[in-house]
């Protein structure tokens, strides 16, 4: 079984923006929802590092962990998805997150954020597979369909890698061995616990 | 003659051409065969050294998804899972373990001279509709804020995951909201007590004795001794940090930052722990241990015979306001038979 992951070369990461454009089309996210987002560094000045940044699914998840009602769980692909249903929007997935994923509806003032809604790795959620009961709660299943997340999909200097943590960081272990520099795969130190050594 | 002059330019300019060509190229040719363009960029590894949480830029209008990375996170889900559960744990399960064994070692605390069958009031129509107003949504307060912690351990289980949720949510709506009249009870009683709530040295001698709850006697007190003065403080204090902290958390990032909403909830969660433990101690004597203490707060009366027990130096005060004398007080036998 796959072991699914993200992984950013921010080497290559050109902060085109074209992740984000391709996720919220391909889900129709609402409005003020971003799932995954291009944060720049020391912007525009000497040093200036891009690095996209969603949901890292990440292994033994604290949303899991702290959601007061279970509303998440793993899939055998190590994707991290929540149920709607289950979901009550107290926030704290929100305190838990070390990367920003979980975003609500509303501002939420007096608890009223609304449903949770986040990344799925464009793996849906609880229902169905592609019914549109999933399509209209958490966007499309690409994975049910055997297609990789369209963020990385549509990366256009292939700096978004999703897919299989081994194989990812296999491919990014080469480019860094053929390039002579890498800087590391932004976030799996917290996300995954480790990180990857060329 | 131009023509001439025409083809020197040109000749010097191709010369000038591969002067500049050539120039480089020695130096070209000592350059490694690699170069890092980024070599100078932030590393993720001396971001997280230097600060808390990684910050950037970002282009859409959402600032809070410019932090790009915050491992505390990861601290504060130790904080919820772990050791809050320990804290209240401990504090609320060893309070009732201590009142049991209170109880069972105590038993209820009787008016021992028996009931005079004569009422002095204690507590007005207006004191005991704050205190109920305050304590009821104490009540829900609390039930709704140890089912955050709580809940998914003991209630789910039983329950259907929908069935939770739903439960779940109107708890919370019911926690948000609550919190106005809870934080204006907490106000007014702390206005409206305030004067028999300040400590003084009638408190270390009543303290001294152990409040007789220990070996059955009755230091003098005032309307509140010293460890109704303790709840007061509680009430006031504790309730006070945990509207202040509280509010923080309902109004998210007005003024506030992720750090300090996890701060905020922290100081909540170990305060209202601890507040939850205080007042089972407070309900327990107030109700089971102590006979005729609460109708204090039901009838707003108590027992001529109680007060001279409990509170002496507050019943003489009374009399000598309201002119009547306790002194002459004797024991009913038609108010005991009943008992």
């Amino acid at each position: 079984m796959a072991r699914m992951k993200f992984l950013c070369d921010a080497d290559r990461c050109i902060e085109c923006n074209a992740c984000v454009t391709a996720c919220k089309n391909e889900h129709e996210v609402p409005w003020g929802i971003n799932r995954r987002r291009v944060v720049t560094i020391n912007d525009g000045k000497p040093g200036e590092r891009s690095v996209s940044m969603a949901c890292m699914h990440c292994t033994d998840a604290p949303c899991q962990a702290v959601c007061p009602v279970n509303a998440f769980y793993t899939t055998a692909d190590g994707v991290v998805l929540h149920s709607k249903d289950i979901c009550i929007g107290c926030g704290y997935c929100f305190y838990a997150c070390p990367f920003g994923a979980p975003q609500y509806p509303r501002v939420g003032n007096f608890g009223t954020r609304g449903k949770m809604d986040k990344c799925t790795f464009c793996a849906g959620g609880p229902e169905a597979d592609n019914t549109q009961a999933e399509y209209e709660k958490y966007g499309a299943n690409r994975l049910a369909e055997g297609k990789l997340p369209l963020c990385a999909e549509m990366c256009s200097t292939k700096s978004l890698l999703a897919g299989d943590g081994e194989i990812i960081a296999q491919i990014y272990k080469e480019r860094v061995v053929k390039r002579g520099y890498g800087s590391g795969a932004w976030g799996w130190k917290t996300a995954y616990r480790e990180t990857i050594t060329a | 003659m131009t023509a001439l002059v025409a083809r020197i330019r040109t000749l010097l300019g191709a010369l000038a051409l591969l002067a500049l060509a050539a120039g480089p190229l020695p130096a070209a040719a000592q350059q490694p065969s690699s170069v890092d363009p980024t070599k100078s960029a932030v590393s993720e590894e001396q971001l997280l050294q230097q600060f808390k949480t990684i910050q950037g830029r970002g282009r859409i209008p959402d600032v809070k998804s410019y932090t790009l990375e915050q491992p505390a996170g990861r601290d504060w889900r130790h904080f919820h899972e772990v050791t809050l559960r320990w804290i209240g744990g401990i504090a609320i399960l060893g309070m009732l373990a201590l009142i049991i064994i209170f109880y069972l070692a105590r038993g209820m605390v009787r008016i021992e001279a028996g009931r005079s069958g004569r009422s002095v009031v204690r507590f007005n129509a207006a004191e005991r509709f704050i205190h109920w107003m305050t304590a009821a949504c104490f009540i829900v307060l609390g039930l709704s804020g140890l089912n955050v912690t709580f809940g998914k351990l003991l209630l789910l289980p039983l329950m259907s995951p929908e069935g939770f949720t739903a439960w779940s949510e109107a708890a919370k709506y019911a926690h948000n909201y609550l919190s106005f009249p809870f934080t204006l009870g907490v106000v007014l009683i702390f206005l409206m007590w305030i004067a028999g709530n300040i400590p003084n040295s009638v408190d270390l001698a009543w303290l001294r004795r152990g409040g007789g709850l220990l070996k059955g006697d009755h230091p003098p007190a005032e309307r509140f001794n010293a460890g109704q003065k303790l709840i007061y403080w509680i009430v006031v204090l504790g309730g006070g940090a945990v509207a202040a902290s509280g509010y923080l958390l309902i109004f998210p990032f007005y003024g506030t930052t992720i750090e300090t909403m996890q701060d905020a909830q922290m100081v909540h969660g170990v305060i209202a722990m601890l507040f939850v433990a205080a007042m089972i101690a407070h309900i327990y004597i107030g109700t089971i241990g102590m006979e005729g203490a609460f109708e204090a707060m039901s009838q707003g009366t108590v027992d001529l015979n109680w007060a001279k027990e409990h509170h002496s130096l507050w019943l003489e005060t009374e009399a000598a306001r309201t002119k009547f004398a306790p002194s002459q007080a004797q024991p009913r036998p038609t108010a005991t038979t009943g008992r």
